[in-house]
C-alpha cells in the first residue's frame, strides 16, 4: 500500500519558509484565477495575486526576488476577498502580508512602497498611541514621513468644519491591553 | 383476391392536427383490394389493437396496414396483435404518417393527399406480401476470449461463473498482460501484481476455463451462436504437461543476454525463459530467435538438465478448431516508443524512458527490485522531469486523441518517485490534467499538494544531453509563456496509448470495424459500447479505446453479460429479413448462373456455394446460397445480381415495383 506522505525539506525559498512560519501550502494553488479576478487593485499590479503565487510556487530564488521587488505586493489592501473567495482555502492575503515583511527585511521593497509604508507606519502610531485613529496626529505623523508637507493642505478646512478633524484624540479604554498587542506583535521588529 | 384491412390512426393530436383522419379513411376504402377501412384516435392502445383483431375475423382480411407511427415504435405491437388473431404477422405492414407526414408538413390538404398516398403505397406491398417465419439458429455455449490481460480474464472468469465454458487465448506464454507490468496502480497505490496474480490464478484454475497461451486466433469462420475458430498454438519446445516448472532450464540457459520484454528492455533473460516469475501458466518457452541450439545446431543444455524430460526440440506449431458461440476480443493497447521522438533525442538517451519503463524501474520485482537506479548509470536521479501528453493530442506524430490514462499515472510516477527519493525533485510537464473519475482529482492535488510535484503547464519542446545530464526546455503557460529549462537526472515520457500491433489485421480476420487510428469499433458509441458490428463478437477494454484499469474490468464485466445474456437461450430467433436465391424446378433450378459476383460484394461474408447434383451425383449446377445466420438483409446482393436471382424476404423487387407503380 502507499508509503506515507512526507513534508518536504525546508529550503530558502519563501514558499518553503510560508509553510513552516504560516502554514500555508502554495501548492494548493491550481491557478484559476478567482483571486485576481476579484481583486479590486488587479489593474494596476505589475503581477497579480495569482501570478505572485505562480511565481513563488515554482521555488525558484530569481522568480522569488521577483515577487519581493514587484509593486503588487504594495498595491494590496489587504481587503482579504481573494482569501475569501479562493476555492483551494488559500489565504492569499496573509501570503502578501508574509512576502512584504521579508521584502522589508531584505531591503528589496519597490521605491513606490515608500510612501504607502509612511502611511502604514503613521496609522499604526495613532493606535498605539491613542487606541484609535486620532486624525491630525495621522496627517502630521503621514506628512513628516512621507514629506508631502503641503499636499491636499487645502481640504483641512472644510474637514474641520464638517468636524472631521477634532483638536485632540479621544482615547480607548485599556490602552495598557492595545500596548501588549503591539508589544507581542510587532514590538519586537520595530 | 386481396381483402385488405387500413387503421388510420390520429396518435392523439400527433397526426390528427394536421391530417384529416377520417378523411383519409374514406378515400382508402376506395383502393382497390381493400375491403375496410376505419379511423381511431390511439390504434396502439388496447381498443385500439381490439378492432384490428376482430376486423381480421369480421372480414377474413388476407392483409393489414396500420397508416400511424414510425414502425421502429409499434410494428412489434401491431404484429402481435395480427398474429393473436391468427394472420401470419409478417402480412402486417405500417404506413408512416407521423414521421413522414404530419410531423414535417403543415395541415393543408396537399397533407391529406400525401396521407392517403403513403397508405396507398402499403396496401400494394401489403397485396405482395408472403407469410414469413422467423429465423431460428442454435447457439454453442461456448465463448472464446482473445487477450489474456485484466479485460479477457475478468471477462472470462465472469462468463465462466455464469456456468459457461471458456477459452481464454493469449499470445504470450503467461496471461496478465500490462497490469501485471505496473508497480502500483491509482487512485489507491496499491500494488498492481497483489490484485492481479489471485484473478490470474483463478482463471488457470476456473473448470469452466480453458487457458490456450502462447497462441493466437489464425482463423475465424460462422456467425452468431455458431463460430468456428482455428487457433494456432505456438510450439513452446517444452511439454506442458511434463513440465514441473522448476526453473533449472532457465538457471542452466548459457545464453542470458536477451534484453528482457517484461521488464521493458530494462533486464536480461535467458533463451528458455518464463516472462515473469508469478507467470500463469509457470511454463517456460524457448525463444527460437536466441536459443543457441536455433541458431547453431549445438548446446540442449536444457535437455540435458531436465529433470521429467520436458524439453522438446521438434515440437511443431499446432491448430485447434474450436466451435463457439461468443466472442470476447480483449486484445489490449501499446504505448508508442520514445524512438518516435526526435525532439526528444529518438529514443538514443538511456535516461529518457517511457511510463511502462518507468514501472518496472518502479516495481518491486523489476530489474532494481523497485530502487530508483537510472538505467544508465545506476545512478539515483536527483531531479526527474515527467512529460505528459507525450505523443497524444498530437497531430504530428498521428495521434489526434487523448490517451486518458497518462495524467493519471504521471501523477502516480511523481509521486511513487518522490516517495523512493524524499529529497529528490520532480516536475510533470502537462497540458491539462484530465482526472476525472472516482478519487481521481484528489489523486493528482495530493501529488501537488502534500508530495510537492512541481506541475508545469506546457508541452517540452526539447530534451538534448549536456555535461552528463539532461536538458529539459519548455515554457510555463501559467507564466505568461516564460521560458523554463531543467537540469534532469532522467526523464520519463508519458508516451500515446496506440492500438496493438496486428489490430487491423486482426479486425479483418473478425469482420470487426475499427477507427483510423486501429482501435475496433464499438456498435454505438452511448447504447452499444460493448458489441461490435458482427453480431455476438463483443468487446472489453483497451482494444476500443484507450483505458484504466477501473474502466476496462467494468467493460469486461459487460461484455461478459451480453454473453451470459447470449447463452441463456438454446436458440435465437431473428427477423427473416434476409436475401434468398430463387429456386425453380428442374432443369433451370434457379435463375443463379453461379458468377458470384454477389459473394464479393456481401459485406458479412453471408453468400455460400451450394451444388446442384443429380441422382448419379454428377454436378448440374453450383448456385449461390444465403446463409440466413449470416445475412444482414442490406441488399447489396440484390442490386448486383446480374440474373435477378437474389430477393430480400418481405422487401422483394416485385414489392418495391408495386410500391412505385401505384404512385
Amino acid at each position: 500500500m502507499s508509503s506515507a506522505p512526507h513534508a518536504p525539506a525546508p529550503g530558502d525559498s519563501l514558499a518553503a519558509r510560508l509553510r513552516h512560519e504560516a502554514g500555508i501550502n502554495l501548492n494548493h494553488c491550481y491557478q484559476c484565477g478567482k483571486c485576481a479576478a476579484g481583486c479590486p487593485v488587479a489593474e494596476d499590479m505589475d503581477n497579480t495575486s495569482c501570478q505572485t503565487l505562480r511565481l513563488l510556487q515554482m521555488e525558484r530564488p530569481e522568480l522569488d526576488r521577483r515577487v519581493l521587488e514587484s509593486e503588487a505586493i504594495w498595491l494590496c489592501l489587504g481587503c482579504e476577498t481573494c482569501s475569501t473567495r479562493c476555492p483551494q482555502e488559500v489565504e492569499v492575503a496573509k501570503v502578501m502580508d508574509y512576502v512584504r515583511e521579508a521584502s522589508l527585511a531584505l531591503d528589496l521593497a519597490h521605491p513606490r512602497s515608500r510612501d504607502i509604508l509612511a502611511f502604514h507606519r503613521a496609522f499604526l502610531d495613532s493606535i498605539r498611541a491613542t487606541g484609535r485613529l486620532f486624525e491630525i496626529g495621522l496627517v502630521a505623523n503621514y506628512k513628516l514621513r512621507s514629506r508631502h508637507l503641503l499636499k491636499d493642505v487645502n481640504l483641512a478646512p472644510k474637514m474641520y468644519v464638517r468636524g472631521k478633524l477634532p483638536l485632540l484624540p479621544h482615547f480607548i479604554k485599556g490602552r495598557s491591553g492595545m500596548k501588549r498587542i503591539f508589544q507581542l506583535t510587532l514590538g519586537r521588529k520595530r | 383476391m386481396s381483402r385488405i384491412g387500413v387503421f388510420t390512426c390520429h396518435c392523439g393530436e400527433n397526426i390528427g392536427a394536421t391530417v384529416d383522419c377520417a378523411k383519409v379513411a374514406e378515400r382508402t376504402r376506395n383502393v382497390p383490394g381493400v375491403v375496410h377501412s376505419v379511423d381511431y384516435k390511439y390504434m396502439c392502445s388496447d381498443p385500439g389493437q381490439s378492432m384490428i383483431k376482430e376486423a381480421i375475423k369480421e372480414h377474413g382480411l388476407t392483409g393489414v396496414v396500420v397508416a400511424a407511427c414510425s414502425p421502429r415504435m409499434h410494428e412489434p405491437t401491431f404484429r402481435n396483435a395480427v398474429e393473436e388473431a391468427g394472420l401470419n404477422p409478417y402480412l402486417c405492414e405500417m404506413a408512416n404518417l407521423r414521421e413522414h407526414c404530419s410531423w414535417v408538413h403543415e395541415k393543408n390538404d396537399a397533407t391529406t393527399d400525401k396521407a392517403a398516398d403513403l397508405i396507398r403505397v402499403m396496401v400494394e406491398k401489403v397485396k405482395h406480401n408472403t407469410p414469413l417465419h422467423p429465423i431460428r439458429v442454435p447457439v454453442t455455449k461456448r465463448a472464446l476470449v482473445l487477450g489474456g490481460g485484466i479485460a479477457g480474464i475478468q471477462a472470462a472468469l465472469d462468463i465462466a461463473n455464469a456456468g459457461h465454458k471458456v477459452v481464454l487465448v493469449e499470445k504470450s506464454p503467461s496471461i496478465g498482460g500490462h497490469m501485471s507490468q505496473l508497480s502500483e496502480t491509482f487512485p489507491t497505490l496499491d500494488c498492481s501484481q497483489c490484485i492481479l496474480t489471485p484473478r490470474m490464478v483463478e482463471a488457470a484454475r476456473h473448470p469452466n476455463i480453458t487457458l490456450m497461451t502462447y497462441a493466437e486466433l489464425e482463423k475465424l469462420e460462422g456467425f452468431i451462436g455458431n463460430f468456428k475458430a482455428t487457433i494456432r498454438r505456438k510450439a513452446r519446445q517444452v511439454d506442458e504437461k511434463l513440465c514441473t516448472g522448476c526453473g533449472l532450464c532457465i538457471t542452466k540457459c548459457p545464453n542470458k543476454k536477451i534484453p528482457d520484454e517484461f521488464n521493458e528492455g530494462l533486464g536480461k533473460r535467458s533463451a528458455i525463459y518464463v516472462p515473469f516469475p508469478q507467470a500463469v501458466p509457470n511454463k517456460p518457452v524457448i525463444d527460437k530467435t536466441n536459443c543457441t541450439f536455433y541458431k547453431s545446431g549445438k548446446c540442449k543444455v536444457c535437455e540435458k538438465m531436465c529433470p521429467t524430460g520436458a524439453i522438446r526440440f521438434d515440437q511443431q506449431d499446432e491448430l485447434v478448431t474450436l466451435d463457439v458461440g461468443a466472442i470476447v476480443l480483449a486484445t489490449g493497447f501499446k504505448v508508442m516508443r520514445t524512438d518516435k521522438f526526435p525532439e526528444y533525442g529518438y529514443g538514443k538517451y538511456a535516461d529518457v524512458i517511457d511510463g511502462l519503463q518507468f514501472e518496472r524501474l518502479a516495481s518491486a520485482s523489476g530489474p532494481t527490485l523497485g530502487v530508483m537506479k537510472r538505467p544508465s548509470d545506476g545512478k539515483e536521479p536527483e531531479t526527474v522531469v515527467f512529460v505528459a501528453c507525450s505523443g497524444s493530442r498530437d497531430r504530428a506524430k498521428g495521434v489526434p486523441y487523448c490517451s486518458k490514462i497518462c495524467c493519471m499515472y504521471t501523477a502516480k510516477h511523481a509521486m511513487l518517485y518522490k516517495h523512493k527519493m524524499h529529497h529528490g525533485k520532480a516536475y510533470v510537464f502537462y497540458m491539462d490534467i484530465r482526472s476525472g473519475g472516482k478519487d481521481y482529482d484528489e489523486f493528482v492535488r495530493r501529488a501537488i499538494e502534500e508530495d510537492d510535484v512541481k506541475y508545469i503547464r506546457g508541452r517540452v519542446s526539447r530534451i538534448y544531453e549536456e555535461d552528463g545530464q539532461l536538458i529539459v526546455k519548455g515554457a510555463d503557460t501559467l507564466m505568461g509563456g516564460e521560458p523554463v529549462e531543467i537540469k534532469a537526472d532522467m526523464v520519463v515520457l508519458a508516451t500515446a496509448v496506440q492500438a496493438q500491433d496486428g489490430s487491423e489485421e486482426l479486425a479483418q480476420k473478425l469482420h470487426v470495424s475499427y477507427d483510423p487510428y486501429h482501435f475496433f469499433a464499438e456498435s454505438h458509441p452511448k447504447l452499444k459500447p460493448v458489441e461490435t458490428n458482427t453480431a455476438g463478437i463483443y468487446l472489453a477494454g483497451a482494444c476500443q479505446a484507450p483505458r484504466d484499469i477501473p474502466e476496462t474490468v467494468a467493460q469486461a464485466s459487460g461484455a461478459a453479460a451480453k454473453v451470459a445474456a447470449l447463452f441463456s437461450r438454446d436458440e435465437l430467433t431473428r427477423e427473416p429479413v434476409v436475401a434468398v436465391v430463387n429456386r425453380l424446378p428442374a432443369p433451370t433450378f434457379s435463375y443463379c448462373v453461379g458468377c458470384f459476383l454477389c459473394q464479393s460484394a456481401c459485406p458479412y461474408q453471408a453468400i455460400e456455394a451450394e451444388e446442384i447434383r443429380g441422382r448419379d451425383g454428377t454436378l448440374i449446377k453450383t448456385l449461390a446460397k444465403v446463409n440466413a445466420g449470416l445475412c444482414q438483409g442490406c441488399g447489396t446482393c440484390v442490386s448486383t445480381c446480374r440474373t435477378k436471382a437474389i430477393d430480400i424476404q418481405g422487401f422483394s423487387n416485385e414489392q418495391i415495383f408495386a410500391e412505385l407503380m401505384t404512385l
